[in-house]
């Protein structure tokens, strides 16, 4: 193998072993940074070794003990050049934590650990942003560049969240540990928020010039998949799983050749990826035999599952749809749930049981400045037949978009409603 | 992007014979591990090639051929369907299969659009889904 081959290697072997790593190293030593910095000393340990010697068979054992040796080595060392013998007490106890057999790592423990990493990383403590930046980078195996990327923000941004959220766990002394009964269903809609945040991130890129990000959401798609296989019998992970997959399905179509957005309505259904349709579809019911009553992942996944099943806009079954939104309005109150059950209310019933809705949000504090809600009322305007009116909602929606492309469609719309 | 593994049949697939428990916890125990890391999108095994058939095409005559089929080393008894993020993490992941006795695996990857890069400039772009689109209605 040549060198950058082996490299290459080395970073797909990372990208299988990391999580699993740091999870086990984490059980271990008790501390997710002092985990991630052991398992960060294997990797450069393999890139120094692996192009000489080629890729262990068991490359996971490999840098799993390579880790323990380095980390137990580097305190002893300590020990001695510091002659006096005494490593303060946080180092002598990872050091004999190190040092002891690891009598749990059994292969079904390796899986659990890497769930008891997620609802770690995924933990009420941290900030939103940090929650991610973390999840992305110990699950999802993810460089801090690379994480930026996805966020448009700054790499020294993300270093310094990552280097706060480990900081704030150890300080809140937050347990390596899947939550009990009690604390499990606000524990797990914590996770399932970090996960659905970074797909939408790459569904809808709340700024920047592309519309979508298909590597974001690939990488939201993989954390999902694990989820749901790691806690088969939670519905409302299979249901986020089922939502993904199924919004997933139209990546490909969502742009036009110019990179423009092409909306549900103007999409070659035939190009969708039938696939993870049917891998949707197949989560939806996993999730429908599991709950009495749908969650919110599932009800979206629902909703969405309404629009896979149909072959047009005109065939869809918008009166379910309508259903389905009363059901999610009711669990969540939320603002934006309202508009796009008016969305469906037009569809369903008529434009103008559908103004009368999105007239009756024009006040909500939550969507002031949301550049969705004058771009709903000027196409519900616009079925109205009432093209003036419909144009002045496109251009105040322009003016409130973040996102080129998105914006360059409203501002598109708006021409095409005439003077 | 998305890989098909083909796993080759042998003398005792085509004869219906199932693996040895012991195999069979191996396969299940490896397929657990693809799954819990969001790698496996679909993957079956097929039946032997005597419960299949063939139809050879040669203007408009159509042939059926039923099988049993003997050129084995060209038979398919199995398939994975995979997402991974580079061939590398592919191959990775094919090696740590249960397999053994000189069988040799095959790791195709899928055509996406995308893997046109910039060759396929929005004109041919937009040119092929034309053609498609015409494909269609024929």
């Amino acid at each position: 193998m040549t060198p950058s081959a082996t490299h290459r290697a080395i970073d797909a072997v990372w990208r299988i072993e990391s999580a699993r790593l740091i999870a086990g190293l984490t059980r271990i030593v008790r501390d997710v940074a002092v985990a991630e910095d052991l398992a960060q000393d294997a990797l450069v340990a393999a890139l120094e070794q692996w192009p000489e010697s080629g890729i262990p068979d068991k490359p996971g054992a490999w840098l799993m003990a390579t880790a323990k040796r380095r980390g137990i080595d580097a305190l002893r060392r300590r020990v001695t050049l510091e002659r006096k013998g005494e490593l303060i007490g946080r180092e002598l106890e990872i050091l004999q934590q190190l040092d002891r057999p690891d009598l749990a790592a059994g292969v079904d423990d390796v899986q659990d650990d890497v769930l008891r990493l997620i609802f770690m990383t995924c933990h009420p403590v941290l900030s939103g942003e940090a929650r991610v930046a973390l999840t992305l980078r110990l699950l999802g195996g993810l460089s801090t560049p690379e994480i930026a990327r996805a966020f448009l923000v700054s790499e020294g941004t993300v270093a310094q969240r990552i280097v706060r959220a480990k900081r704030t766990l150890a300080e809140a002394r937050v347990p390596f540990e899947v939550p009990g009964h009690d604390e499990l269903a606000g524990r797990l809609s914590a996770v399932l928020e970090v996960i659905y945040l970074v797909f939408n991130e790459g569904y809808v890129a709340t700024a920047g010039e592309h519309w979508i990000r298909p590597a974001v959401c690939a990488d939201a798609l993989r954390l999902g998949r694990i989820l749901a296989a790691l806690m088969p019998r939670e519905a409302e992970a299979q249901g986020l799983l089922a939502l993904m997959e199924l919004q997933a399905s139209r990546l490909r179509v969502r742009v036009g050749p110019g990179g423009e957005p092409v909306l549900l309505a103007d999409q070659d259904r035939a190009r969708w990826d039938h696939l993870l349709v049917q891998r949707g579809l197949a989560g939806l019911r996993r999730a429908e035999k599991l709950s009495g009553a749908l969650g919110p992942y599932s009800l979206q996944a629902a909703i969405a599952a309404c629009h896979a099943r149909a072959g047009s806009v005109k065939e869809t079954d918008w009166p379910r749809i309508v259903a389905l939104y009363d059901g999610l309005a009711a669990l969540t109150g939320s603002p934006v749930v309202e508009l796009n059950r008016a969305v469906a209310v037009t569809m369903a019933f008529g434009p103008e049981a559908g103004l009368e809705l999105v007239d009756s949000l024009a006040d909500e504090p939550a969507l002031r400045g949301y550049h969705l809600l004058p771009s709903v009322r000027g196409d519900v305007l616009l079925r109205l037949g009432r093209p003036a009116e419909a144009r002045n909602e496109f251009e105040r929606a322009a003016d409130l978009c973040d996102n080129e492309r998105e914006r360059e469609l409203l501002l598109s719309r708006a021409v095409a409603c005439g003077a | 992007m998305r890989f098909m593994v083909l796993v080759p049949g042998s003398p005792e697939s085509e004869a219906g014979e199932m693996p040895s428990t012991e195999a069979l916890g191996a396969m299940t125990k490896y397929n657990e591990e693809l799954v819990k890391s969001g790698v496996m999108l679909a993957g079956e095994g097929l039946h032997p090639t005597s419960r299949g058939a063939k139809v050879r095409f040669n203007g408009g005559e159509r042939t059926v051929i039923d099988g049993p089929f003997t050129e084995a080393k060209e038979l398919v008894a199995g398939y994975w369907l995979w997402e991974c993020a580079s061939r590398e993490e592919a191959i990775e992941w094919l090696k740590r299969a249960p397999f053994d006795g000189g069988v040799e695996i095959e790791l195709r990857q899928i055509f996406d659009a995308d893997d046109f890069g910039e060759q396929l400039t929005p004109e041919l772009r937009e040119a092929n889904e034309r053609l498609r689109e015409r494909a269609a209605q024929n």
